[in-house]
């Protein structure tokens, strides 16, 4: 078995008594002591800082780099202005999902954010298509760091003495080599950090000395689940196109081409499935893979790609894709189907 | 940590003896690996299990953990506080935190469990 990877902030986890489990191929912190629970509501309430020193970070410089992500991501890159960030698809020829990335417009260059469980396959297929005029590769030294909730920017610009007051969001700025940015993925607010992996355990205690609550990969996922947002391997994967994801605006169709167009342009006339959010009652909860049933119980018209128990609405939310509209469906649920309401998948959002 | 006077299972429950019935839960260890419990699925008064027959499910956030009866019985009581309340489970897994009463078919059964120290020997080795 290949040997699993740490982050830099691994021993800071392991002291602060984090579970540890594997993820993509990583050691990475599930929940510390204090539960999944009390995570997610600290973030909710007031902050947490993640590790996600586990995702890509990919680097594109030259003066072939904006063509390049032009021609493999969906969205439309010349509209970054300097400093700016966008949401964006890699899509496959059949215009299903490599991979969901935020794209960072620096003075000088681009960088990719990249799923930990994708950044070596993001990698290698932006280097596929990339001419001699773009430079691709890893952002080697650097790790991400997130700082998310309603508190995340004033502890932010204490803690780091960083005038962020006007930082708006999907912008970044540079402090002290550290690359700042106003995004995040839960459905709060808050910042993400791009650090030098010498300076990381150094900032990581700045915030826990500061009272900020460690969170781990439960609360993460409970979190952006909450918020409706997709998790690569549950909600796409290569079969499921940004459309079907609902991100349709995140797909440029006015690009003179990009990777997958022609079949985007040709799916966009009859989705086969869309994403859903579905509540239900009761306290059992939706898992991957749980069969979506029409509301009398009678027909397959869905599958659940997440599901959870909200810690902020007390009940069991999923996210499904369905192949017909529904308001009412029951899921199955070893072995008996429970009643559920199809929803907005945004189950929560921040209060602006 | 683990009670000496209950008796375990190598699935992590616990069965307290009193007369010919059983009072059933889950060790802290299977509560700590759970995380916080937040929806418990157990049988109604009156159904029959055998020993290690699954009864019901214990629900995390993060996982489903099935629940064997560690005894052949019928089921006399269950906790009703769990509906509402399926974190007293992790706060306190061996009073508060009990699951369900069965009436024993079998006591000769509970000779297979393990005691304490047994079942504390059992998570040393990493089972």
């Amino acid at each position: 078995m290949e040997q699993l990877k740490r982050t830099p902030l691994y021993d800071k986890h392991v002291g602060l008594k984090a579970k540890i489990v594997p993820f993509a191929g990583w050691e990475m912190p599930v929940s510390y002591p204090s539960g999944i629970i009390s995570e997610h509501n600290a973030v909710r309430e007031r902050a947490g800082i993640f590790d996600i020193g586990h995702m890509g970070i990919i680097k594109i410089e030259g003066e072939g780099a904006l063509a390049l992500i032009q021609h493999v991501a969906t969205n439309d890159a010349s509209l970054l202005e300097i400093n700016q960030c966008q949401y964006s698809v890699l899509c496959n020829e059949k215009g299903g999902t490599i991979d969901d990335i935020l794209v960072y417009r620096l003075p000088m260059s681009y960088i990719i954010i990249a799923n930990a469980s994708n950044a070596d396959k993001d990698l290698a297929w932006i280097k596929k298509h990339a001419t001699a005029k773009a430079n691709v590769g890893f952002y080697e030294n650097y790790c991400m760091l997130s700082l998310q909730g309603k508190d995340a920017l004033k502890v932010a610009a204490e803690v780091l003495n960083a005038p962020l007051s006007s930082l708006k969001h999907n912008r970044l700025f540079w402090w002290r080599d550290i690359i700042i940015s106003r995004t995040g993925y839960t459905g709060d607010d808050g910042v993400e950090f791009i650090v030098s992996k010498k300076e990381l355990a150094g900032i990581w205690d700045l915030f826990i000395k500061k009272g900020v609550a460690p969170i781990g990969l439960g609360a993460r996922d409970t979190l952006r689940l909450e918020a409706g947002l997709p998790l690569y391997g549950h909600e796409y994967n290569e079969e499921t196109s940004p459309l079907e994801a609902g991100y349709s605006w995140a797909v440029k169709f006015g690009k003179a081409s990009f990777i997958g167009k022609e079949a985007l342009l040709k799916q966009k006339e009859a989705l086969p499935k869309h994403l859903v959010g579905i509540s239900l009652e009761g306290r059992a909860i939706p898992r991957q893979g749980a069969q979506v049933y029409s509301g009398d119980g009678k027909n397959i018209i869905g599958i659940v790609t997440s599901g959870t128990y909200s810690p902020t609405f007390k009940r069991p939310i999923a996210l499904a894709y369905l192949k017909t509209n529904a308001s009412n469906v029951a899921v199955e649920i070893r072995g008996e189907k429970l009643p559920g309401a199809v929803v907005d998948k945004a189950f929560y959002k921040r209060v602006k | 940590m683990n009670p000496e006077n209950l008796k375990y299972s190598k699935e992590h429950e616990w069965v307290k003896v009193e007369g010919n019935v059983a009072t059933i839960g889950i060790t802290h260890y299977a509560q700590d690996s759970l995380g916080d419990v937040v929806y418990v699925d157990i049988p109604k008064v009156g159904k029959e299990f055998t020993s290690m027959q699954e009864f019901g499910v214990v629900e995390s956030v993060k996982s489903v953990s099935s629940l064997y009866s560690p005894v052949s019985g019928k089921v006399i009581a269950h906790n009703i506080e769990l509906a509402a309340h399926p974190e007293i489970i992790n706060k306190d897994p061996y009073d508060q935190g009990w699951i369900i009463k069965l009436e024993m078919a079998n006591p000769s059964e509970l000779n297979s469990l393990l005691s304490s120290s047994d079942y504390e020997a059992l998570l040393k080795s990493g089972h």
